[in-house]
């Protein structure tokens, strides 16, 4: 998700397909500010480079979930490479959006000898695909990966496929419930959360560090977008912040322990993702209550039933303004009778 | 070559001496304090009755997530239950406290004030030595970031980064949106501290409020400690709350105490005593006599509650 990009979800996938172009036209563009923090252990969370990043460094190398915009990339690589100099190993994508996927090419291109690379190499599209060949893994549901091939562009006449066609995409994909990973001397456990925020959603614990990666599930400040025309579902959503519940172990008092990296907004724990299930889980009731009274949408929107809610989850550039959040609950719920709920 | 002005080291040593103390007598909070529940004493320990907004500037929205509010909430999800106050409400709930004087080894400067509770253990730190105020992409905690100045004798202390917690133990919510101001100002063994908080998700105007302790040295704070345990089987998608207008308990204390039950939806107006003007006549008369919370010990005990 991406609160300043108002497009729909196939569109957007073909801007983040012709990435090299975007990443050639903002070279004039000043570069945003990012902020790095650690959270725990030799994990860390990069804000602003479109959705929150997540990156694990170490001796065996660099893993990074999440890459951010595409316009976000050069910046983005400089910001890592302040905490690391070694080989970007695995980009993890926790789900297909533009502004969690957009860095995935420029990433990509990189030569594997980070000793030759340096912001401005990163941001520029003729160095990246003067390497051919992926130096990296990157993973993802394979959802994620449908989704992404589906929405590239045509072939045109004479354009062939290959590898430069598919440079950033997750094909080392998954298709299980989980998959394992160990890197940099610890366990990484990749859950697949089925019709959640999409239908590709992935989120990563890193089990030694306690921290987990929650990608556009949780959005602390925001509604969360759940979209249906990317197989998210209400119920899904709800059982997967349960999920992200049942892995996050609060500290003393309540607080710590485990921290979640959201998808966008501030650094978390638990009892923040508490708060989100619940308002989640509060204006479901609502809407079901009057989906149930025979009431239409018309009729459900202009009953505010998040309006208690909006001064915490909506700002005028709030990317799901009240109505959007509460017309896909709507929609989700008329269609929920006859897809069933998700299962794990 | 060097050479001894006795008026220049003079200076010196005086400059010195002066810089190296406060420039005013600012107080000294370190030692243990018992809370007294002279103000506010059916709120603060037996509890708000449950719809009580009264002098609450409570917004619309404000307002609807306090009746949404079902008690259950916190027995039934297991993650509330040991869910300490605040920063804000810790300094109002029942619960005694030790402040610790935290000084520089090196100079002696005072730098800060940890703050601990008897209450879920909770512990504050109010520093005072300048230091920048973290990210807005940093973690929010129950004690927030809380940053000291002196205004003579008085401490002046802002804290930001709060999680979601509540203003009432009613319902009434606080935001991770709010931040507040205390005063603390201390009359030889008795400390008062005022509190302002500013919500803009839940509030329309600030919010304050007042509490006062009483230094105790004999005091003895023990651990308290919290074990999540879940209590009730339920869905895991499940959270007890109540619809909008169908929460049957809002009119309760307008009925057991005689009072307008316009008033005790809250609002800005309700802080005010000119309300009291204005704001109409009971549906039921008040009671002749106290009939609730009458003769309330420490955690409600003795609370003659019909």
């Amino acid at each position: 998700m991406g609160r300043a990009m108002h497009k729909a979800f196939p569109a957007s996938l073909a801007a983040a397909a012709v990435v090299v172009a975007a990443v050639s036209s903002r070279a004039q563009q000043p570069p945003p500010m990012l902020e790095t923090l650690r959270v725990q252990n030799n994990v860390y969370a990069i804000f602003g480079a479109g959705g929150n990043v997540t990156v694990q460094v170490g001796t065996d190398g660099v893993l990074v979930v999440d890459t951010g915009l595409a316009s976000s990339a050069g910046a983005l690589l400089a910001e890592i490479r302040k905490l690391s100099t070694g080989p970007i190993r695995f980009i993890v994508n926790t789900h297909a959006h533009p502004d969690h996927v957009g860095g995935n090419a420029a990433f990509s291109g990189l030569p594997p000898d980070p000793r030759g690379v340096t912001p401005d190499r990163a941001a520029n599209a003729a160095a990246a695909i003067a390497d051919p060949l992926q130096p990296l893994n990157i993973i993802a549901h394979e959802n994620v990966l449908n989704r992404m091939v589906k929405a590239l562009p045509p072939l045109q006449p004479g354009q062939t496929g290959g590898s430069e066609r598919l440079r950033g995409m997750p094909i080392d994909e998954y298709f299980a419930p989980t998959k394992d990973m160990h890197f940099n001397g610890e366990a990484i456990v990749l859950y697949h959360e089925p019709r959640a925020h999409t239908d590709g959603d992935t989120v990563v614990l890193f089990r030694g560090s306690d921290v987990v990666s929650a990608g556009d599930i949780f959005t602390p400040d925001a509604y969360p977008f759940i979209d249906l025309a990317a197989g998210g579902s209400v119920a899904g959503e709800i059982a997967a912040l349960n999920h992200i519940l049942q892995l996050a172990v609060p500290g003393h008092t309540e607080e710590g322990g485990t921290y979640i990296v959201a998808g966008h907004g501030r650094l978390c724990d638990e009892a923040d993702v508490v708060e989100f299930r619940d308002m989640i889980v509060i204006v479901r009731d609502r809407v079901q209550d009057m989906i149930n009274r025979k009431a239409t949408l018309d009729q459900i929107k202009g009953a505010r039933l998040t309006r208690d809610y909006d001064p915490e989850y909506v700002t005028p550039t709030s990317f799901v303004k009240a109505d959007q959040f509460v017309e896909a609950i709507y929609n989700d719920l008329r269609r929920a009778g006859l897809s069933g709920p998700p299962t794990r | 070559m060097f050479q001894f002005r006795p008026l220049r080291l003079f200076s010196a040593a005086v400059l010195a001496a002066v810089s190296a103390s406060p420039a005013f007598a600012q107080a000294d909070f370190s030692g243990h304090w018992a809370p007294l529940f002279h103000e506010d004493h059916p709120e603060r320990l037996p509890g708000p009755e449950l719809g009580d907004y009264l002098g609450i500037p409570l917004s619309e929205a404000g307002r609807l997530r306090a009746d949404s509010y079902d008690a259950d909430r916190i027995s039934v999800v297991p993650e509330y239950e040991c869910r300490p106050h605040a920063g804000d409400y810790m300094m109002r709930g029942l619960s005694n406290m030790r402040v610790d004087a935290i000084r520089d080894p090196v100079t002696s400067r005072l730098t800060a004030f940890h703050l601990r509770m008897g209450f879920q253990e909770m512990e504050r730190t109010i520093y005072l030595d300048g230091r920048p105020r973290p990210s807005a992409n940093a973690p929010h905690t129950w004690s927030g970031f809380s940053v000291g100045t002196w205004q003579d004798n008085v401490l002046n202390a802002y804290t930001t980064h709060l999680k979601e917690n509540y203003i009432r133990r009613n319902g009434i919510p606080a935001s991770d949106k709010r931040t507040f101001t205390e005063h603390w100002v201390r009359h030889g063994n008795y400390l008062t501290i005022e509190t302002v908080i500013t919500d803009p998700a839940i509030l329309t105007e600030p919010l304050v409020r007042s509490q006062t302790w009483v230094l105790d040295p004999t005091q003895q704070m023990g651990r308290d400690i919290c074990e999540t345990v879940p209590e009730v089987p339920k869905a895991a998608d499940y959270v007890p709350h109540h619809l909008p207008g169908t929460n049957p308990f809002l009119r309760e204390v307008a009925d057991w105490y005689g009072l307008p039950a316009e008033a005790t939806r809250g609002g800005a107006d309700t802080m005010y005593p000119e309300y009291r003007k204005k704001m109409g006549k009971p549906a039921n008369p008040p009671p002749a006599i106290c009939v609730r919370y009458c003769n309330c010990g420490l955690n409600g005990g003795g609370c003659n509650v019909q």
